[in-house]
């Protein structure tokens, strides 16, 4: 299972804005924004569900009221 | 005389427990050492969640202590209008328990600040400011990286609207939505701020004695409490 989380979009990433002006510097000025998230892998048994692993995500590894996230099976 | 017994929570990677307990003693009350692993209070009169980096900011500042039993008792308390002060990490935890609205990400700026900052205290009608005059401008430390208060627009307009912005930094060093350096619950019993007052009472030892007052009301709190 694979949980994905990115700062909501109204929420300012400074981090994701340093990388936009390294790449910039790197010779790559085509990238408009980068939202810096985390990626989590998680090895479950059967017992867990879908509904489980939304609460996983949204009790734990996301911080709701920064954050969004995205869950999905392997 | 009945005396205020106040908690100081210690977490693994909590670092100013110990000058919480001391800004506590000076305070007139005494301190009460906590362990993250405990599950009740010891009965004591109030908390202090104090500032660090418990476990080590894993995942978030703030989000697996917020999640440790000692933090389940700390909400029992707090729902019975127990006075609960968070300081830097501990306004963090205090956050990610949900006992406070809102979250406190990356400075602005990206830098690690460490610096005396000059605030102004906005609100008098918390257990925790009540020794201050509203509008007073004091000076105690700051040092954080992830200090930027921010919250939806509709909770920041009810904050200001509630006068639950308890404290405002005098040039904002990190970009906290609307100034913000530390908000109160919507019943004034708990409050968090990023900056440290318990850095900031004795001039020997820090840059003025402006932060006791935050203690002292606390104290005043609980027995003002007692004899009515």
């Amino acid at each position: 299972m694979v949980v994905d989380v990115v700062p909501k979009a109204d929420i300012l990433d400074p981090q994701g804005e340093a990388i936009v002006r390294a790449l910039a510097r790197l010779g790559f000025p085509g990238v408009r924004e980068v939202r810096q998230g985390k990626h989590f892998e998680l090895d479950v048994d059967e017992s867990v569900d879908n509904e489980t692993l939304h609460r996983i995500a949204a009790e734990l590894l996301a911080n709701p009221v920064i954050e969004d996230f995205t869950v999905h099976r392997l | 005389m009945r005396s205020c017994r106040i908690g100081v929570i210690t977490f693994p990677g909590t670092l100013d427990d110990v000058d919480a307990a001391r800004a506590v003693h000076y305070a007139g009350a005494q301190p009460v050492r906590l362990w993250h692993a405990d599950d009740d209070l010891r009965g004591v009169d109030a908390v202090v969640v104090p500032g660090g980096f418990s476990y080590g900011d894993y995942l978030r500042p703030g989000a697996i202590a917020a999640r440790q039993p000692i933090m389940r008792a700390v909400s029992d308390a707090a729902a019975r209008g127990t006075p609960v002060l968070g300081i830097c990490n501990g306004f963090q935890i205090l956050c990610e328990a949900g006992l406070l609205p809102g979250a406190l990400v990356r400075n602005t700026g990206l830098h690690f600040l460490c610096r005396d900052q000059r605030l102004r205290v906005e609100s008098a009608a918390t257990a925790w400011t009540a020794h201050y005059r509203p509008g007073t401008e004091i000076v105690v430390p700051l040092k954080s990286i992830e200090g930027r208060y921010v919250a939806s627009a509709a909770m920041l307009q009810m904050l200001e609207a509630e006068n639950r912005v308890v404290f405002r930094y005098l040039g904002n060093p990190n970009g906290s939505l609307n100034d913000i350096a530390g908000i109160a619950s919507a019943d004034g019993r708990v409050v968090g701020v990023m900056p440290h007052p318990e850095h900031a009472i004795d001039p020997l030892t820090g840059p003025s004695s402006d932060g006791l007052d935050v203690f002292r009301s606390a104290v005043h709190a609980v027995l003002g409490a007692v004899r009515a």
